[in-house]
């Protein structure tokens, strides 16, 4: 008795002790409950985290550093700029998933002529947005509170386009589906201009894999991959057009002009090395890492969540 | 005449087991309806609002509809019949409801009136059917006054249980296994099969009893 005793002080003084040197590291400016999830605003130091998910590292996160807020932070952010190497001046910009707004205040800075439109669901996360992350909105630069396939299908009814959509609505906790099916890829497809790209933050780990990248190549053909061995996020980089005969030209532009191009230069300035991000790239047309006939997803299959579950 | 005990007992199981079966397909088709409503009105709060919204509207007044059905003539024939009602109205959803969503889609811009236009259209009649189905079972059940409330307690019972097993076994399941269109038209199917039986059950009884009342005449 007196033994298990000792065990359960110890263990509660473990538990206890662990939670202190968290919160010795990070300290909760922010949090709140929405209509769709926890929010939670964090500073470690000099950065500050948006976080949808207090247990798991799971969660995708949006940070900045405080003193350098042009920097991009997170490997996946910087594997969405690949989308340059392909189209190098995207007039008209869709976001969809907000996050902290640091995609668009970082590619504001890099097109400052552009015009950028973001979508968020969630009401609070573009209020945290603006009042923790200096979110930038002006005339260029507008925010549409509003489900991601309602803006794309009524942007197609209004006849409009994009040279670049940015898909990251999915938070790794909980995957919105009907952004993820076949149908949904088509009506993005619909609303890309002539050579307008589309780069959507993906899963790569899980049986969810293998549906979600027969899904986009069913509905785009090759595509490129941008991941890195050491996170488990993969960007999936699609044309209009098709990769197949843009692919030996898109390099040589790449190859030839190296780490000199203006393009990696003002990539440098905000921490994102031109010619490793290049290299990360690889096209789904040399190398396809998922069976040939496994099943696309779509508006009438879409079990996407349940499939993320057996993640290993 | 007295009919014998056994098959009454057998006659009231079905009864139960059939408002289990519309409990199920109540849950069901709901659950399915934030599937179907999605790609054109997304999945913000509100769309679940307005399924809600629907389902609970088109059941309170299926159950007062039904309970008004059932004080005319109530027989295991019509109760079949109902069944089937509820499986045909619930082919449209198969059938016609992407364009019906499309046109509703361009018609009304705001998300929340045009989710719940849409929920109206595509659920409210069937569920007003399914609905009809738990008060006419009651009158079906009931033999006495002193034992309604105990009948009553127990359909709930059974047909709650019913939507417990059809919401979970949807959502966990058949999502993962079947297309949205398959699972609908297979609760049709099964809502129209188990009506047809009904009436056919109910003509043999009736045939039964016809032919038993004709031999005890000529016995006497």
């Amino acid at each position: 008795m007196p033994n298990s005793t000792s065990k359960l002080i110890l263990s509660i003084y473990f538990l206890m002790s662990s939670f202190i040197v968290n919160d010795a590291l990070a300290e909760v400016i922010h949090s709140e409950r929405s209509l769709y999830r926890n929010i939670l605003v964090e500073d470690k130091g000099d950065l500050r985290c948006l976080k949808f998910n207090v247990k798991t590292n799971k969660t995708r996160q949006s940070c900045l550093l405080k003193s350098q807020p042009q920097q991009l932070v997170f490997n996946y952010t910087k594997q969405l700029l690949s989308g340059l190497f392909v189209n190098p001046e995207p007039k008209r910009i869709l976001i969809i998933g907000l996050g902290g707004g640091t995609m668009s205040n970082t590619l504001h800075q890099l097109l400052p002529g552009s015009y950028i439109d973001n979508v968020e669901i969630d009401q609070s996360v573009i209020k945290v947005a603006r009042q923790y992350f200096g979110f930038l909105e002006n005339d260029q630069i507008k925010t549409y509170s509003q489900d991601g396939r309602v803006f794309v299908k009524r942007a197609i009814l209004k006849k409009q386009a994009y040279d670049w959509i940015i898909l990251d609505a999915f938070n790794g906790d909980y995957i919105p589906e009907h952004l993820m099916t076949k149908e949904f890829l088509e009506e993005v497809k619909s609303l890309l201009s002539e050579n307008g790209i589309l780069t959507a933050n993906t899963f790569s780990s899980s049986k969810l894999y293998g549906y979600e990248s027969a899904t986009y190549k069913a509905v785009f053909g090759d595509f490129y991959q941008v991941s890195n061995q050491d996170n488990n996020n993969r960007i999936i980089l699609a044309r209009n057009n098709g990769l197949v005969e843009k692919l030996d030209e898109a390099q040589t532009i790449v190859k030839k002009n190296g780490a000199s191009t203006t393009l990696a230069i003002e990539l440098l300035a905000i921490g994102v090395d031109a010619k490793k991000l290049y290299q990360s790239m690889k096209s789904t047309a040399i190398h396809q890492d998922w069976p040939d006939n496994n099943p696309v997803l779509t508006d009438q299959f879409a079990p996407a969540n349940l499939l993320n579950i057996d993640s290993d | 005449m007295q009919q014998p005990n056994k098959s009454i007992n057998y006659k009231n199981l079905f009864i139960y087991f059939l408002a289990f079966t519309s409990g199920f397909s109540i849950m069901c088709i709901e659950l399915l309806a934030g599937r179907i409503l999605a790609p054109f009105f997304g999945s913000s709060v509100h769309i679940w609002g307005s399924i809600i919204t629907v389902f609970m509207l088109s059941l309170s007044l299926g159950y007062l509809f039904g309970g008004k059905l059932s004080t005319h003539s109530a027989s295991l024939n019509r109760y079949g019949l109902i069944f089937i009602i509820a499986g045909i109205t619930l082919l449209p959803i198969v059938t016609s409801s992407t364009w019906l969503m499309e046109s509703i889609f361009v018609a009304v811009e705001d998300s929340r009136y045009g989710s719940l236009l849409a929920a109206t259209t595509l659920f409210f009649i069937p569920t007003i059917i399914l609905g009809m189905l738990s008060p006419y079972s009651v009158r079906l059940l009931v033999k006495n006054s002193n034992e309604s409330g105990q009948v009553a307690g127990r359909l709930y019972f059974v047909s709650t249980l019913g939507s417990a097993l059809g919401t979970i076994v949807t959502s966990f399941y058949l999502v993962m296994w079947f297309d949205i269109n398959t699972i609908v038209v297979s609760v049709s199917l099964l809502l129209s099969l188990l009506g047809l039986m009904t009436i056919t059950l109910a003509k043999a009884k009736s045939s039964f009893y016809k032919a038993k009342a004709q031999r005890d005449i000529s016995h006497a």
